[in-house]
């Protein structure tokens, strides 16, 4: 990125955007207190919530749900379709950035070729769910209580006895998680309400609605890996790779990731073990290897569903020589339309020659945030070496502002140049004294010996 | 650092939970502040196919010390807390730091110095109060079950939520 590409990007303002955003803060500010409770001002933004859909085809739902919730029915299809029209105004700002940010750093984007999702069918599991998250709605946050929070595992729980709905599964659990720490809500300060009314709404679409995949390719070619970031909460660890797929048809910019269950005291580094069943994908991070991919299947919006069997190692490729010489050539997917969501923003850049402030990189005088609370504590890369560093391959994020999320920098330690990256770590800790700490403490092996035990009693 | 306000709540990706700190878990399994306890597995010293519930309740201060078969921990009595209660203390001020523990628990702390576990339990005066066993015991075995959870390579969207935090948070 250069100092231009920067200054367009941080330099953007979208008034479409603040007036969606302005709309969605309102519709939060409803499920803080309940929607059981709606005074004149938070009925309004209901109101003024549905009125942004008056010309679209959502406009006739959403109206009727929001005259229903506003007149004190609060049910279940009118929830949906409330949860509905909040996420598509995401998904409009969305877009606005997502068009931003090609134009700012011109990056090629794919458009989307699969279908927009629909209703899903009926399911006891999902319809549990869909329970819940009404409840909590109609509570408030700041109603929600113990016996409420606990009320979903049930749901939650059967969940996870479906692949298919991991992710609804693993999205439920992180919310009760936080709704329990956060007790007693009445009066927890400051509320994340953006964030709870983002989980809210993705779980009541995920368990509404089929998002909708589109067809599946079969792809076969070298997989050249940018970078690793890891994603976790108490329950749930995924280490996701973003890289440039070279096939016939030409360079394209991929995401594959794979996830195990865990529990809130496997911290730090202890968390590789539970990916050990995916030598072939991390062992290619931790090494530098390109991948040679045979018949696997991409997903139309640019995530590869990883399968050890159909990759093998190839030669080393250095994922900054990636970063130079690829990113400027591939071409970006489009995000299926129910996932389009600020929060999904994940653009991997490349960037060199640039100074520092604090928590920032300085190009061409144009300050870009550098999200420094994102370097996992399971990896090398510090915030010392991010400071000290000159080149760095990182995601272009948003959250209320731009922001770079690192994934390896090249620094210069004691006048010599290394470089560090956060998968460095994924076959296990390359650093002697963290690996020997690791083998003194195997909070893994402790718990599995644990679970032989009395699990199956 | 309490976050700014208005930032914090339209963050998509606003932290809520503190970061867990690394402990060792042979001892100490399984520790949570949940249902108004502080609760955990203690596992045996002397029988590896045991181990005890221990919790501690906040408020009252009140402690209950039993195998998971429910039967009573001869350790703990009226004269105090036996060395499971004492333990699953000491690895939840690890676990969450002292303060987070101490404010749960509704224990008056001293301002001054650098109070640890020590003060923690001296500052609390319950008495024996027996708890069932039953229901930590399966909170431990759900919270274990994570680990038998089949690996997954679906795309997970929500997981954007959820980035791992790092230790300058």
């Amino acid at each position: 990125m250069l100092g231009t590409h920067v200054s367009a990007l941080l330099g953007a303002e979208s008034a479409g955007a603040v007036e969606a955003l302005e709309l969605v803060d309102g519709f939060d500010a409803t499920l803080v207190h309940g929607l059981a409770r709606l005074d004149a001002e938070r009925a309004g933004a209901v109101t003024a919530l549905a009125g942004a859909f008056a010309a679209s085809p959502l406009g006739e739902r959403v109206a009727e749900a929001a005259a229903k919730v506003t007149a004190g029915a609060v049910a279940e299809d009118a929830l949906i379709a409330l949860a509905g029209a909040r996420t598509a105004l995401l998904g409009a700002v969305h877009d606005d950035l997502i068009a931003t940010l090609d134009a700012a750093i011109g990056r090629e984007r794919a458009a989307w070729a699969g279908e927009n999702g629909k209703a899903g069918e009926a399911d006891n599991l999902l319809s549990g769910c869909r329970a819940w998250l009404a409840e909590l709605a109609i509570a408030g946050w700041r109603g929600v209580e113990s016996d409420l929070v606990s009320g979903g595992s049930q749901a939650v729980e059967a969940l996870y006895a479906k692949p298919d709905r991991r992710g609804l599964a693993v999205l439920l659990d992180g919310l009760a998680a936080e709704l329990t720490a956060g007790s007693p809500l009445s009066t927890m300060a400051p509320l994340p309400s953006r964030r709870w009314a983002d989980l809210w709404a993705r779980g009541m679409m995920l368990s509404a609605a089929d998002s909708l995949p589109g067809e599946p390719e079969e792809v076969s070619g070298r997989l050249l890996v940018l970078g690793l970031e890891l994603q976790e909460h108490a329950t749930v660890v995924r280490a996701q790779i973003h890289g440039v797929l070279e096939t016939a048809a030409g360079k394209r910019l991929v995401r594959t990731g794979v996830a195990a269950g865990k529990t809130d005291t496997i911290v730090g580094p202890q968390v590789w073990s539970l990916l050990a069943g995916f030598p072939v994908l991390l062992g290619a991070v931790a090494e530098k290897k390109a991948l040679e991919l045979t018949g696997m299947t991409l997903l139309p919006g640019g995530d590869l569903v990883w399968d050890e069997e159909k990759a093998k190692p190839g030669e080393a490729v250095d994922p900054f020589a990636t970063a130079r010489l690829q990113l400027g050539e591939a071409v970006a997917p489009s995000a299926a339309p129910l996932e389009r969501h600020p929060v999904r923003i994940a653009e991997p850049v490349f960037l060199q020659g640039y100074g520092h402030a604090a928590g920032a990189f300085v190009i061409d005088g144009h300050e870009l945030p550098v999200a420094l609370d994102r370097l996992p504590t399971a990896g090398p890369l510090t915030a010392a070496l991010v400071a000290s560093s000159t080149e760095c391959v990182g995601l272009l994020r948003w959250d209320g502002r731009w922001f770079l999320q690192p994934l390896a920098v090249r620094a210069t330690v004691k006048k010599a140049t290394v470089d560090v990256h956060i998968g460095d770590w994924a076959m296990g800790p390359t650093d002697p004294k963290v690996a020997k700490a690791l083998a003194k403490a195997d909070a893994v092996a402790v718990l599995r010996e644990r679970a032989g035990r009395l699990l199956r009693k | 650092m309490q976050p700014e306000a208005p930032e914090y709540e339209q963050s998509s990706t606003a932290r809520v939970l503190p970061p867990v700190q690394p402990r060792k878990l042979a001892k100490v399994p399984f520790v949570e502040l949940a249902d108004g306890r502080l609760q955990g597995v203690v596992s045996s010293g002397s029988d590896i196919a045991r181990v005890y519930v221990s919790s501690v309740e906040a408020g009252s201060h009140d402690y209950s010390c039993s195998t998971n078969n429910n039967r009573p921990c001869g350790g703990a009595g009226s004269y105090g807390t036996c060395k499971h209660v004492d333990a699953l203390i000491t690895e939840a001020v690890v676990q969450y730091g002292l303060r987070p523990v101490a404010r749960y628990l509704r224990v008056e702390l001293p301002e001054e110095g650098e109070p640890g576990a020590w003060e923690l339990r001296r500052a609390m005066n319950g008495t024996l109060n027996r708890t069932e066993a039953a229901v930590v015991f399966s909170r431990f075995l759900h919270h274990l079950s994570y680990l038998e959870l089949p690996v997954s390579t679906s795309p997970m969207v929500e997981l954007n939520w959820f980035p791992a935090a790092g230790v300058t948070a």
